[in-house]
């Protein structure tokens, strides 16, 4: 059916599987800090190395067109990528997703176009025609998926629409009913040699499922929904390169593929939901809460009690969660920190692989703050140190410290693995007020002996204690 | 209230009830601190490091009139004889076998705490002085054999010739024989440990050793719900016994840490067992205090017996004094913690508390001795997992689902692959092996870089706009315009994806 096949020129093959194995070297490079800055380089090259390629191919033409949109897309971008604010970091990632998923509806739409000028004569050649549609169908699929699901994780983390989870009634159903519905379109599809109508039905569905898809899932479940959403970005442009015969699409898609579905995992894995259950959305709201079990009173404190504490600490840790990003509070944290390490006091931070809205979220408004990236560990990394440490800050963080997860087999959260900063001699807790987190248990953390509650926005809080100091 | 820190008058005892720096602490608490004149010299701890910390350093006299004692040791009746009326102790009793000690106590209104009776909670672990000394008794119990043991515990290749590792075999994997495991490993000999217990395997094996099994089921649970082993059926010991037989004549090293709470030790190690290991062997008994393990030990001494030295030495802990003080009175500050809740100096013996329950022996005029039971592990553990929870049963159906997903899509592949031409079959190929490769890159990794491998994937995912080229020069006006608009938002996430990302890498610094 293909008559050209990109394969013919011997150049741009080369140059595409440079393309790949620069991409590969990429993703590798950012497994460490000091090798991250060089992967990103080997990313930019292989992009450049890919573009060249394509636009010297001889079927390439309008390079005119095609200079003017590309001018215009990175005007745009590096706009987006200035002006954008750390914490707003997964707002950014979410709408870049869902330009990959438009991109790969756009391919799909084309290739559909221009494959019915395919001829088709004999069994071999059918065959092909069908598994060519299949591939048009599916990437149209993924990348429509794709596109609402990330456009609504846009909204949600942005807050222009509210970021609990949309509760419809048959929702699994729904979503089971928009699968196998997209199924016998396929069938459909494929049996008739392509049908617009067919298509179009797909495509409306496909959009309509990625938007609920997302819209059912709460807040604190976004680390999974963005780094789904990554997975699946990859997974479109795979498709598009199955649609094309174009190996460099299907090896990148697939890199950026399972690269979102390891993220995804570790994310549930830190949250000890299977990947199953967090899709299907709804966390929380079907367990029921035993409120009225008495935990006994809570210590406040106030700044310039928190700031003789630490005085007289030798070794501080500081567990942030969300709440730190809302208000903006790592600067002055990172002050605090400068304060506590000038003073001959040993600070850490110990992240919990969920804090955040985005897959390492923290580390990132940490890193933004100066805060030496030497001195942030994984929750794997200190747990066992908490025991040592004297004081630890718990700011802005609730589920992802509490002890239910750990003591209480009943609880909801039982069995997620959490910061276990309560075996520290001290704790402060920074919060607003006494409610309860994003999975709506309470925290026994706060009634526990040795932990001390400080009310009141982080940011002030902190910045009072930086002052008693 | 005054805390008074005397010396430990025990022959041979160079242990001490506190610490300068635990002195520090209980002045936190709101007490005040006397300790006797020389308390803390053989713990390498001096006068002047006392009242350093603010310690009164006074006589012995003025020291036994203080409300509160702390000590190592039970006190001797002389020494209770010079306590105030209504004054309040801690320290190590033995209450089981010192009911004239109780009664002297009681007769004085002294309310008495008994280090030894801290119930095995998770609680109350902080003030746990048992396994503190234990954990102590065990790592010296490995250097004592050492010392007596004339070879090298590590294996060696030298040019002098080839030295096989010790072998080390231990009995009883509580702390004490978890201590002894770790140190023994730690100097590189082969470690090999025995327990009744079968739910401490893990521990064993954790720490390096070889859990020694036997080829004989208790019927019942082994542990006796207080956290401690308990005696076993003859036809237990029987097997016991025939595996020890079997192992002495391959170790070098024996310790044995075998002890049921308020019953002489078992004789686990016979004189013909001993008989059969090689000569310049070693046998450390920790549990010499009550009879010993082994049929030759003789109480406080190192005895050679068929070639074979037996060690029953009964002051292990007491030959670390330094570090054995520091651990008993880090248990003593927590325990104070626990009984001056306000921190304002004064004690309060509150028996709805279970921890304080257990330990309190004297109340004033009234022996409290033996408490009411308690059981710390066993039963709400076993409840917790008999609780139906969700995803248990989910786990619980999925391998099944999970194959027959998995036979479906080999089916499903084979299908494909069968009728699909060449072409798409090579693409395919293409496809598997980078997922593959993409599983092992990303593994890696590091948590902190989350985000920006995210921005970074995000920018390479815009390679989609290779297939909107390829496309914008197609003759259909239609597929023109989309291909422009798609290379165009393509553009956008590849220019905005790198940029984002190099901006936040520079921000990461060391």
């Amino acid at each position: 059916m293909e008559s050209t096949q990109i394969a013919s020129n011997g150049f741009i093959s080369a140059a595409y599987v440079i393309a790949a194995l620069l991409f590969i070297f990429s993703l590798a490079g950012l497994s460490k800090q000091e090798s991250a800055q060089r992967g990103n380089l080997f990313g930019i090259a292989g992009m450049v190395i890919a573009l060249f390629a394509t636009i010297i191919d001889p079927r390439v033409s309008n390079v005119f067109v095609i200079i003017i949109a590309m001018v215009i897309g990175s005007g745009i971008g590096l706009r987006l990528a200035n002006k954008v604010e750390m914490t707003q970091m997964p707002e950014l990632v979410a709408i870049l997703h869902s330009f990959v998923g438009l991109a790969a509806v756009l391919v799909g739409f084309n290739s559909y176009i221009e494959a019915g000028h395919g001829v088709v004569i004999t069994a071999a050649q059918h065959t092909a025609m069908n598994i060519h549609l299949s591939e048009i169908f599916i990437g149209i699929f993924i990348g429509a998926v794709t596109f609402t699901g990330s456009v609504v994780a846009f909204a949600k983390l942005r807050g222009t629409i509210s970021s609990s989870a949309l509760m419809l009634p048959h929702r699994h159903k729904m979503n089971l009913a928009a699968g196998v519905f997209s199924f016998l379109l396929l069938l459909s599809f494929v049996n008739h040699g392509g049908s617009n109508i067919a298509l179009f039905l797909m495509t409306v569905t496909a959009l309509v499922f990625g938007w609920h898809l997302v819209a059912s899932i709460g807040g604190a479940d976004m680390p999974v929904v963005v780094s789904m959403l990554n997975s699946y970005s990859g997974w479109a442009a795979a498709a598009a390169g199955f649609m094309l015969n174009n190996d460099l699409l299907i090896i990148t898609g697939a890199l950026v593929g399972s690269s979102g579905a390891i993220l995804s995992y570790i994310m549930c894995k830190a949250m000890n939901r299977s990947f199953i259950s967090v899709i299907a959305g709804g966390f929380g709201t079907d367990v029921v809460i035993d409120n009225d079990k008495d935990y006994g009173e809570h210590i406040e404190v106030h700044a310039e009690g928190v700031a003789d504490i630490l005085r007289n600490a030798k070794s501080v840790v500081i567990a942030p969660g969300y709440g730190m990003a809302v208000a903006q509070a790592q600067y002055p944290v990172y002050e605090l920190t400068q304060q506590l390490i000038n003073k001959g006091i040993k600070v850490r931070f110990a992240i919990h692989p969920v804090a955040g809205r985005l897959p390492g979220h923290m580390n990132v408004l940490l890193a933004e703050a100066k805060v030496p990236y030497d001195i942030v560990l994984g929750m794997d990394e200190i747990n066992d140190d908490f025991a040592e440490a004297d004081v630890v800050l718990v700011i802005g963080a609730n589920d992802t410290v509490n002890p239910a997860a750990a003591e209480d087999p009943t609880s909801p959260i039982a069995g997620m693995p959490v910061l276990e900063v309560w075996n520290a001699k001290e704790v402060i807790v920074f919060k607003r007020s006494m409610n309860t987190g994003y999975a709506g248990v309470q925290n026994p953390l706060f009634f526990k002996e040795n932990t001390q509650m400080l009310f009141g926005d982080a940011k002030d809080s902190v910045e009072q204690i930086f002052k008693a100091l | 209230m005054r805390i008074g820190i005397p010396k430990e008058s025990f022959l041979g005892e160079r242990r001490v009830a506190a610490s300068p720096s635990s002195v520090s602490a209980l002045i936190k608490l709101g007490f005040t601190v006397q300790v006797q004149k020389s308390a803390g010299t053989k713990a390498s701890f001096t006068d002047q490091e006392y009242s350093d910390a603010n310690a009164e350093v006074v006589t012995k006299k003025a020291c036994w009139q203080s409300d509160v004692i702390l000590k190592v040791n039970a006190p001797t009746l002389d020494e209770v004889a010079s306590m105030n009326n209504g004054a309040t102790l801690i320290s190590f009793i033995a209450p089981a076998q010192s009911s004239e000690l109780l009664v002297a106590l009681k007769d004085k209104s002294i309310t008495t705490l008994a280090m030894e009776m801290v119930p095995r909670m998770t609680r109350s672990q902080p003030m746990d002085a048992l396994s503190s000394m234990a954990n102590i008794a065990g790592y010296r119990a490995v250097i004592e054999a050492s010392h007596h043991f004339g070879r090298f515990f590590t294996g060696q290749i030298t040019a002098a010739g080839k030295m096989p590792p010790a072998k080390v075999m231990i009995i009883g994997a509580g702390v004490a024989g978890l201590a002894a495991i770790g140190t023994a490993g730690s100097l590189g000999a082969i470690v090999r440990a025995f327990d009744t217990r079968p739910e401490v395997k893990e521990q064993i094996e954790s720490m390096g050793s070889e859990f020694l099994e036997l080829d004989y089921e208790e019927p019942e649970d082994t542990g006796s719900g207080d956290g401690y082993a308990k005696e076993m059926s003859k036809a237990f010991i029987d097997a016991e016994m025939a595996l020890f037989a079997q192992q002495a004549k391959d170790v070098d090293i024996i310790i044995t840490t075998a002890m049921i709470p308020g019953k002489p030790a078992p004789k686990l190690i016979t004189e013909t067992m001993v008989e059969s290991m090689k000569a310049g062997s070693v046998i450390v008994d920790l549990a010499a205090a009550g009879g010993g393990n082994c049929e030759c030990t003789v109480v406080g001494k190192v005895v050679d017996t068929h070639g074979v030295k037996v060690i029953g030495y009964t002051d292990l802990v007491s030959r670390l004094p330094n570090q054995a003080s520091q651990l008993y009175a880090n248990n003593l500050v927590n325990l104070t913690k626990l009984l001056c809740k306000n921190k304002d100096g004064t004690l309060d013996i509150d028996f709805d508390d279970v921890v304080i329950r257990n330990m309190t022996v004297v109340k004033e005029d009234e022996i409290t001795f033996p408490p009411p039971p308690i059981q710390v592990s066993a039963a709400p553990v076993k409840k917790a997992t008999v609780e139906p929870v969700q995803p248990v049963e989910e786990e619980a159906t999925s391998p099944v689902k999970k194959y027959a997903f998995m036979a479906a899509g080999i089916a499903l592949f084979g299908w494909v692959a069968s009728v699909a031409p060449a072409d798409f079959l090579t693409h395919f190929t293409v496809f598997v092996l980078a997922c593959v490769i993409g599983y092992y890159v990303v593994w890696n990794v590091s948590h902190s870089l989350h985000t920006p491998l995210m921005s970074v994937t995000n920018a390479i995912s815009g390679i989609i706009i290779v297939g909107a080229l390829l496309q914008i020069g197609s003759g259909n006006t239609l597929v023109q315009i989309l291909a422009t608009l798609a290379t165009l938002v393509a553009t956008i996430n590849i220019v905005g994806g790198f940029k984002v990302t190099s901006r936040m890498l520079k921000m990461f610094s060391k």
